[in-house]
């Protein structure tokens, strides 16, 4: 509401765009413009407001394990059991709590999907706005949108009853066995929630990056025609390097996406807090893991005990801090477009 | 997605033969027509196999009949409760967002001072589009159960944690609030400016031109952005779970009807799979395809409804 009272001391921007009114009409107009205006820092008071009640709600845990709150240490699924049922573990208070395998968890698999995610997309873009034959692209539009939109739960139910026997299939029982004392292997793992992540993210990144090449002046690539280069090698070096903004956007977008994906990781990454750890060769792919977001959802019954519901908030904190540096990122990433007036 | 889909096409065309291109290009010009077939192969398996579960699964009375609780699947009921409930938190969630989103989209497009405050709001829905649906379901039950709001739920006195209708709905406008703010916002960006000179010299003020020039000329936007949220409204499992409570039937908490049963606890389709796939508590997968099926109709029927708005919206272009 401070932006009204701003205005009136504000010099008139638009007085060409806006004539001047003579009758009551102006006072009227006034108001509009104050209640829209009103309306839209109502929204920004509100988003600072659930940064800061997240992050106060969240500060008891932090400054409970300091910085330690972030490193490796203990089991996280008996930490958050033991706050569950109200008591503490041995030698630690009652907000003890170590969050590296749920970090690492949660990097895992937003890491690895978007890898894969990165380079499927940025094909598919390429095929979608230079090769794709124009009833080909036609039936792409509707299912690149479909796929987009089919809810994350869906996602997850045919991961776990269709795709998890699928991967327990080809772990093998010497595999299973190897482990069997650390971690149980079933199916339900990094991989087979790395592929459906993937899934779920690669048509945001599609759809941007092909927007972004679909934008790029048609002159740049016939130059390069004109000079012989072929058609792909036109691609890869003018289209690309001139769109590679809007998909790093797009790769920070879908990792925000990825990032806070709750209910499909809860269903088919293994809900074990287990740091899957890469030397284990191919073992590694098939480790449970269990990012932040689907601890926070499976959790969330616990939100009413006080020490679990301070750690729910401060994994809450983490993710909300990183969606808003992603979203940063993701404005300044897309700058260097507005240099070649691209809007993407 | 392509706004301008067949430059490259007419321009480059006559096509040229990969055949004379150097071994490398060939493969990556094969891996793209493997990645474009691909998703398509993808999105052909999902239908196909939600349709192929259903088929085996699904029978009209699961539609109509409330869920029970029980061991067997034969007996656990069907989920019409499950269905209302989608229904009522997509209205509530609808009825707060599209509004507020048009307005504030509206605000920043067309008045937009101080310049300061519309780039602060501008960030902020921007990040509000990135910040995961769990964390606002957390937020909302901070807010949303404090005592002076209690008169949304049952409220702390009863014991509930603040879950309600009107809470799941409203903390879900937040989720389809940025993109009805970005499809507005867009349309109102792509209308020629002669629009609006010929609204104002025609002595028409600023709001008038907005509401009766420009908001009906980028209708289709608006729809296509409420569209979209609706469809992030109905998929979204989080806060239903967190802030709806994610119970076996739509209870409500007192017999005024229909305030008691949107201040009630319920559930809905997300919700639903959720429960009855093996990571919920119901481990009735027949029960979960069903429903999910149901949800994936919604979902289809929702997005052939945008990609027709879009093709609306594409036509005068064209002509």
């Amino acid at each position: 509401l401070s932006g009204g009272t701003e205005k009136q001391h504000h010099p008139r921007r638009g007085d060409i765009r806006s004539p001047r009114r003579r009758h009551s009409g102006a006072s009227g107009e006034r108001r509009v413009e104050l209640a829209l205006g009103a309306l839209a820092a109502a929204l920004l008071v509100l988003i600072v407001a659930m940064v800061v009640t997240v992050l106060v709600k969240a500060w008891p845990s932090f400054s409970y394990n300091g910085l330690s709150w972030f490193a490796p240490g203990g089991d996280v699924d008996t930490q958050l059991r033991v706050m569950s049922e109200g008591g503490h573990l041995p030698g630690h208070g009652v907000l003890y709590f170590r969050a590296w395998p749920l970090i690492w968890g949660t990097v895992l698999t937003t890491a690895l999907a978007i890898l894969v995610a990165l380079v499927l997309s940025t094909f598919a873009a390429v095929f979608l706005t230079e090769f794709a034959p124009v009833a080909v692209r036609r039936m792409l539009d509707p299912v690149i949108r479909l796929l987009a939109a089919v809810p994350s739960v869906i996602y997850g139910l045919i991961g776990i009853l269709a795709l998890a026997p699928w991967v327990e299939h080809f772990i093998g029982n010497s595999r299973k066995q190897s482990v069997i004392y650390v971690v149980q292997l079933n199916g339900a793992d990094l991989m087979t929630g790395t592929l459906i992540l993937t899934v779920m993210i690669l048509p945001i990144m599609v759809a941007i990056s092909a927007n972004a090449l679909a934008a790029v002046p048609a002159s740049w690539r016939e130059g390069s025609a004109a000079l012989g280069v072929n058609r792909w090698r036109t691609i890869w070096r003018v289209s690309l390097r001139t769109a590679w903004p809007a998909i790093a956007a797009a790769t920070v977008l879908a990792s925000a996406r990825a990032l806070g994906e709750a209910v499909m990781l809860a269903m088919v990454a293994g809900s074990r807090a287990f740091p899957a750890n890469p030397l284990d060769g191919i073992t590694f792919l098939f480790e449970p893991v269990r990012p932040l977001a689907a601890t926070i959802f499976q959790e969330a019954e616990g939100l009413t005990i006080g020490p679990l519901a301070h750690t729910i908030y401060a994994m809450g904190a983490v993710l909300l801090v990183s969606a808003a540096m992603l979203s940063f990122i993701g404005w300044a990433a897309k700058q260097p477009l507005k240099r070649y007036g691209i809007r993407a | 997605m392509a706004s301008s889909p067949s430059v490259s096409a007419t321009l480059l065309a006559p096509r040229e033969r990969t055949s004379s291109w150097p071994l490398v290009d060939r493969l990556c010009y094969a891996v793209c027509w493997a990645t474009g077939i691909g998703l398509c192969l993808i999105a052909l398996a999902i239908v196909l196999f939600m349709f192929i579960k259903c088929i085996s699964y699904l029978r009209p009375e699961l539609l109509l009949t409330s869920p029970a609780p029980s061991l067997h699947q034969s007996q656990s009921g069907g989920f019409s409760d499950p269905i209302i409930g989608t229904f009522i938190v997509t209205a509530i969630g609808t009825l707060i967002a599209a509004p507020t989103g048009v307005a504030i989209a509206s605000w920043l497009s067309e008045y937009g001072r101080p310049v300061w405050l519309a780039r602060a709001v501008e960030s902020a829905i921007e990040m509000l589009a990135g910040v995961p649906s769990i964390v606002l379901a957390i937020f909302g039950l901070l807010i949303l159960s404090q005592g002076f709001l209690g008169f949304l739920s049952q409220g702390a006195a009863q014991g509930s944690l603040g879950e309600s209708f009107f809470n799941a709905g409203i903390v879900m406008s937040l989720l389809a609030l940025p993109l009805v703010v970005g499809a507005t916002r867009e349309g109102l960006a792509q209308l020629p400016e002669r629009l609006r000179e010929a609204s104002y010299a025609l002595g028409k003020t600023r709001s008038t031109t907005s509401w009766h020039v420009l908001l009906p000329a980028i209708r289709p936007n608006i729809a296509s952005g409420i569209v979209l949220g609706m469809g992030r409204i109905i998929g979204d499992t989080a806060i239903v779970t967190i802030l709806l409570g994610a119970t076996l039937k739509n209870e409500a908490v007192n017999h005024i009807p229909i305030i008691g049963l949107l201040r009630g606890t319920g559930s809905t389709l997300t919700s639903y799979v959720y429960n009855n796939s093996p990571a919920g508590e119901g481990n009735a997968h027949e029960k979960a395809y069903a429903a999910a099926f149901v949800l994936l109709l919604i979902v289809l029927g929702l997005n052939a409804l945008v990609t027709r708005l879009v093709n609306h919206e594409r036509a005068p272009e064209t002509r």
